[in-house]
């Protein structure tokens, strides 16, 4: 990277992952002069480790504004998924009929039915679509899946899909190159300062001015924002994955933790990890996430696992998305959430234009303030 | 394609039937390149004609069938006297196996 102290940009992104790159895109595509400064392959990237689903069964259980944003994100991915696949060069792989929760046993199927009606009674109608499914009925959905003996039933979400989050990445740093933004892979961003006319940002490469800066970094963010003045606290939480080889389809819907691809792989998750920094793999880990699928699709219990791995999801003391301005140095902002998939649609077309104006008031239910005194919520996804 | 540095084939599998002289201590892939083997499965998704791309694991190019159990590599498996390998036809199909509860 050349020294750009010549080039000025309206707004520097500090983070290249699902978050960074909806925000920098939705910035660029609303008229303004983008650098996107991101890492390259050994980055701790969660947005090239997560499992894919567009989903709001499972989100904003005790934050109702967390639940609309998941909502209207799922909205707007149907249109948001074809301006994608036209930037990434091909279908991104959207596909939205509905998200199972498997239930293996009654107390599994009691608090899927639990969440239902609190997810009802916190948020109304804005609530997700979603029905408790019995052993019968979830076959009828399905006929030609073969279920294992101890499924129960399941939860059926009729807001929730799944996408390739590989080909999502790939749209969004190409929809920003095509409106103008610059992708800047490199190394680490070191520090963010403010200047007399906006900020800089340090890289062992050299260093990018602009007015603006957004520091999206996922599990780095908390001490890059601390240099603008946000306390944004977030801590690494691992999920594990397993891919199979391509298998014939025996799973239409994508379910928590268990999905099939367009392709035919099957992808399996998942751990919540706390107290480890590395993405890596466990034994036990993939073992007891194996031993789950094939509890509910017996038909896996012969094939080859092709891949696993860990990867950093970035966790706010409550598992909710925070999104900051910076008080102290105005022109700042930073933002961080474990569902940059679902969130991307909102975030390229909600968050992104109230960052160009200046205002997050309309997202103040999720100002990172709330965090103080909090304990952490452990395992909270 | 390739040449052998040796004639040293003590080895003689099946591959779709027909045999193939093989040394002891290859893969099935390298003897089934060396004897210009070229299609080792056809893809689950197009049908597409594939073979080994990178010889180490990793790829899972050249998966074949091997003594009835799909989907091996064949790059990680050494040859043994009288094994059976036939190519890989599109996904396997575990649904007909035994299931483990």
């Amino acid at each position: 990277m050349r020294d750009q102290a010549d080039t000025r940009y309206d707004v520097m992104v500090v983070g290249g992952g699902m978050v960074g790159s909806a925000l920098a895109y939705g910035m660029a595509r609303a008229g303004a002069r983008v650098a996107l400064l991101d890492e390259g392959d050994l980055a701790l990237r969660a947005a090239r480790g997560n499992f894919g689903l567009v989903w709001t069964q499972s989100k904003g259980d005790g934050m109702p504004a967390y639940v609309r944003l998941t909502r209207e994100s799922a909205q707007l991915w149907h249109k948001f998924s074809d301006e994608l696949s036209g930037h990434a060069g091909r279908d991104i792989g959207y596909r939205q009929q509905g998200g199972l929760d498997f239930c293996l046993d009654e107390a599994d199927f009691a608090e899927c039915s639990a969440r239902i009606a609190r997810l009802h009674n916190q948020s109304g109608i804005e609530a997700p679509r979603m029905v408790m499914l019995d052993r019968a009925e979830l076959q009828a959905l399905m006929p030609a899946t073969r279920l294992g003996q101890r499924v129960v039933g399941a939860l059926l979400c009729h807001d929730d899909g799944h996408v390739n989050p590989l080909y999502v990445l790939r749209g969004l740093h190409a929809g920003l190159r095509a409106n103008g933004g610059e992708h800047l892979p490199g190394p680490p961003v070191t520090a963010v300062e403010a200047t007399a006319r906006g900020f800089v940002a340090h890289r062992a490469d050299g260093f990018v001015t602009a007015e603006r800066v957004v520091v999206a970094a996922g599990v780095h963010t908390q001490w890059l924002a601390a240099m603008v003045g946000i306390d944004l606290q977030v801590r690494p939480v691992r999920g594990q994955n397993i891919v199979t080889e391509r298998l014939p389809r025996m799973l239409p819907l994508p379910a928590s933790a268990l999905r099939q691809t367009e392709e035919g792989v099957v992808q399996i998750g998942v751990t919540y990890e706390d107290g480890v920094d590395q993405p890596a793999t466990t034994v036990p880990g993939l073992a007891g996430m194996a031993a789950r699928a094939v509890r509910v699709l017996p038909d896996l219990a012969n094939a080859r696992m092709v891949r696993a791995w860990g990867a950093l999801r970035p966790m706010t003391p409550d598992g909710f998305p925070a999104y900051a301005a910076s008080a102290t140095h105005p022109g700042a902002f930073a933002c961080a959430c474990h569902s940059g998939v679902t969130l991307a649609a909102a975030h390229v077309n909600r968050v992104a234009p109230k960052i160009l104006a200046g205002d997050l008031s309309a997202f103040a239910a999720f100002d990172p303030a709330r965090f103080k005194g909090m304990q952490h919520v452990h395992a909270a996804h | 394609m390739f040449t052998r540095p040796t004639d040293d084939l003590g080895v003689t599998i099946t591959f779709e039937g027909n045999a193939v002289r093989a040394r002891d201590g290859d893969s099935v892939a390298a003897a089934l390149l060396a004897a210009g083997h070229l299609v080792f499965r056809e893809t689950a998704v197009s049908g597409a004609p594939r073979g080994p791309f990178c010889m180490m694991g990793a790829c899972f190019d050249c998966l074949v069938e091997i003594d009835s159990e799909p989907a091996r590599q064949a790059c990680m498996v050494r040859v043994a006297e009288g094994m059976r390998v036939r190519r890989q036809r599109g996904a396997a199909d575990y649904a007909s196996a035994e299931a483990v509860e």
